[in-house]
């Protein structure tokens, strides 16, 4: 029994009189332990289709399950197996972090659960805030209690939604070193982030969506290796050879290209000599997650 | 599902509810207890003298029971209605929307809330005003009868309403244009008998009128209409008004996309 199912989910919605298709018959379905990973650019529809999957929006066609519960039809089954970090930061002024803890184990007919609780504070360094009010936390503590919230009920599988967005060092490596270990004691988690490196480090199957169609899905380890392997990294403040812009990524003075093999590093050094463009910090490396996301998002691999 | 799991949780919401006005009992509960009692000194100070709606009662202890009820359904409509607009808007209703919580659970933790509310702000009013005007108990369990499922019907609007409502000022104009109006008209601080025929049709069409005029039953012993008249129009409103407050729970109208 796979612990996520999606089978051709597909979401249409009408905004301002015209009809958008969020998803596509996007079906893929994630292993008991998996650490899995959901990526796609701003308005893929990754967060529509953990919504889907949360019971916070519904498909128009298609089935969800979680741990085998359909998440409509067996919805109380599925929502106690799921726990979700929402995206966005909320919390309740009203109460300190121990009562929203304590009333988010209730709304799971939980009772009597302030020694897990206790371990959730010390593990997300939240021990000392434990009786604060909600409001006088800073941002990077409010995600933290929204991790905290994810997991009072000791969910089998685990949905973060860009759980890293906007917090400090210290922070992701406190959640990630956390997660981890949750996975390791056999929780499945489901993350999506914009971080790839993070996605890189700590998946071993990755999803790619693009404007609500899965493009890309794969072993990490796969994916990194069916495309361009070799990518020559420079500084240069010249204008590129006109053959070499449309599959170069530039970031400020900093320019990379693909190249398959040696063959192929020296014929865009011969390119570059060619078109007159001097170059400096000239590296050769293997191309990461982050290369591997563009290109499919180029449309130049699968 | 059996009806042991449907509510399963309704206790922790209700009393997530109950605390989240109860931390702010001063605004919640104090203020309309003040209020009530203003309007009770100011219009009992300049009627008392020039009205008897019922023989032998003063103005300042008729107006005791509607003062009562009028704070109770308002406030029990404000606490359903204001907690899930503000959730909404916040955002933090995703903490409620992500758990096993069914559709009855959620009607019964709010209704529920709201009751409470209700219930603490009219026993605040009750407290205070009798001391100023003691209005007597002839028939209590008319006025428990009453207060309660006025409590109901309005924490049940009052999710409707939440429900219904993306922006704040869309709830400023059902408080404002529905509840406010239907509960001045509805002879909190007169009896109908003494309004035109036209009016009073229009009063009799006011589920609220029914609730006030019940609940006044319980202190003096008589009404503008039958109590139990009253119990089957408030009893049928309140069923009404609960259905369809449980369907647009069940279906997540404007909760779940």
């Amino acid at each position: 029994m796979s612990a996520i199912s999606f089978q051709n989910i597909t979401k249409t919605y009408v905004s301002g009189g015209r009809t958008v298709q969020a998803l596509h018959d996007v079906s893929f379905d994630i292993a008991q332990g998996e650490f899995f990973g959901l990526l796609g650019p701003n308005g893929a529809g990754k967060t529509t289709l953990i919504s889907i999957l949360a019971g916070l929006a519904r498909a128009t066609s298609g089935q969800v399950t979680v741990q085998g519960h359909d998440v409509r039809r067996d919805y109380q089954a599925a929502r106690r197996a799921l726990g979700v970090v929402p995206q966005e930061l909320v919390f309740d002024p009203f109460f300190s972090v121990r009562e929203t803890l304590r009333n988010q184990s209730g709304y799971f007919g939980i009772r009597r659960n302030d020694d897990w609780i206790d371990e959730l504070l010390t593990h997300l360094g939240l021990s000392d805030k434990a009786e604060a009010n909600m409001r006088q936390l800073s941002g990077g503590m409010k995600r933290r209690v929204l991790v905290a919230q994810a997991l009072v009920h000791k969910p089998p599988v685990i949905v973060l939604d860009e759980p890293t967005a906007g917090v400090d060092v210290e922070l992701r490596q406190t959640l990630w070193h956390f997660v981890a270990r949750l996975n390791k004691e056999g929780h499945t988690v489901l993350l999506t982030t914009h971080y790839l490196e993070e996605a890189e480090a700590l998946c071993h199957r990755i999803g790619m969506l693009k404007k609500g169609e899965l493009v890309a899905l794969d072993r990490t380890s796969a994916l990194l290796a069916g495309t361009a392997s070799t990518m020559v990294r420079f500084k240069t403040d010249d204008a590129l050879p006109a053959s070499l812009q449309p599959q170069a990524r530039i970031t400020g003075r900093v320019v990379q290209l693909p190249a398959h093999d040696a063959a192929g590093v020296e014929q865009v050094l011969a390119t570059l000599r060619e078109g007159g463009c001097r170059i400096e910090d000239l590296e050769i490396g293997r191309a990461d997650l982050e290369d591997v996301f563009l290109a499919i998002m180029q449309g130049q691999a699968r | 599902m059996n009806w042991s799991q449907s509510v399963s949780g309704t206790m922790p919401l209700l009393r997530k509810e109950v605390l989240r006005f109860w931390k702010v009992s001063f605004q919640t509960v104090g203020a309309p207890v003040l209020t009530a009692v203003l309007y009770l000194l100011i219009f009992g100070h300049v009627l008392e003298e020039h009205v008897e709606v019922f023989k032998g009662v003063g103005y300042t202890a008729f107006l005791v029971p509607g003062l009562v009820m009028m704070s109770l359904l308002q406030n029990a409509f404000a606490n359903s209605s204001s907690s899930l607009i503000q959730s909404k808007i916040t955002g933090n209703l995703v903490f409620v929307l992500l758990t096993p919580l069914s559709h009855r659970a959620w009607f019964l933790a709010y209704v529920g809330a709201s009751l409470v509310r209700g219930l603490a702000v009219g026993a605040g009013v009750l407290a205070v005003t009798a001391l100023l005007a003691p209005p007597g108990l002839a028939e209590p369990w008319w006025a428990l009868t009453f207060a309660v499922l006025g409590g109901v019907l309005l924490g049940a609007l009052g999710l409707i309403a939440g429900l219904w409502a993306e922006k704040f000022d869309q709830m400023a104009a059902f408080q404002n244009f529905i509840i406010m109006p239907m509960t001045f008209l509805s002879g909190v601080f007169y009896s109908v008998q003494s309004l035109p025929d036209i009016w009073q049709t229009a009063s009799h069409l006011n589920p609220f009128f029914y609730l006030i005029d019940g609940f006044r039953r319980g202190f003096f012993g008589v009404s503008d209409v039958n109590p139990w008249t009253s119990l089957a129009v408030v009893l049928t409103a309140t069923l009404v008004v609960s259905g369809i407050s449980l369907h647009l729970l069940r279906i997540g109208y404007k909760i779940r996309s």
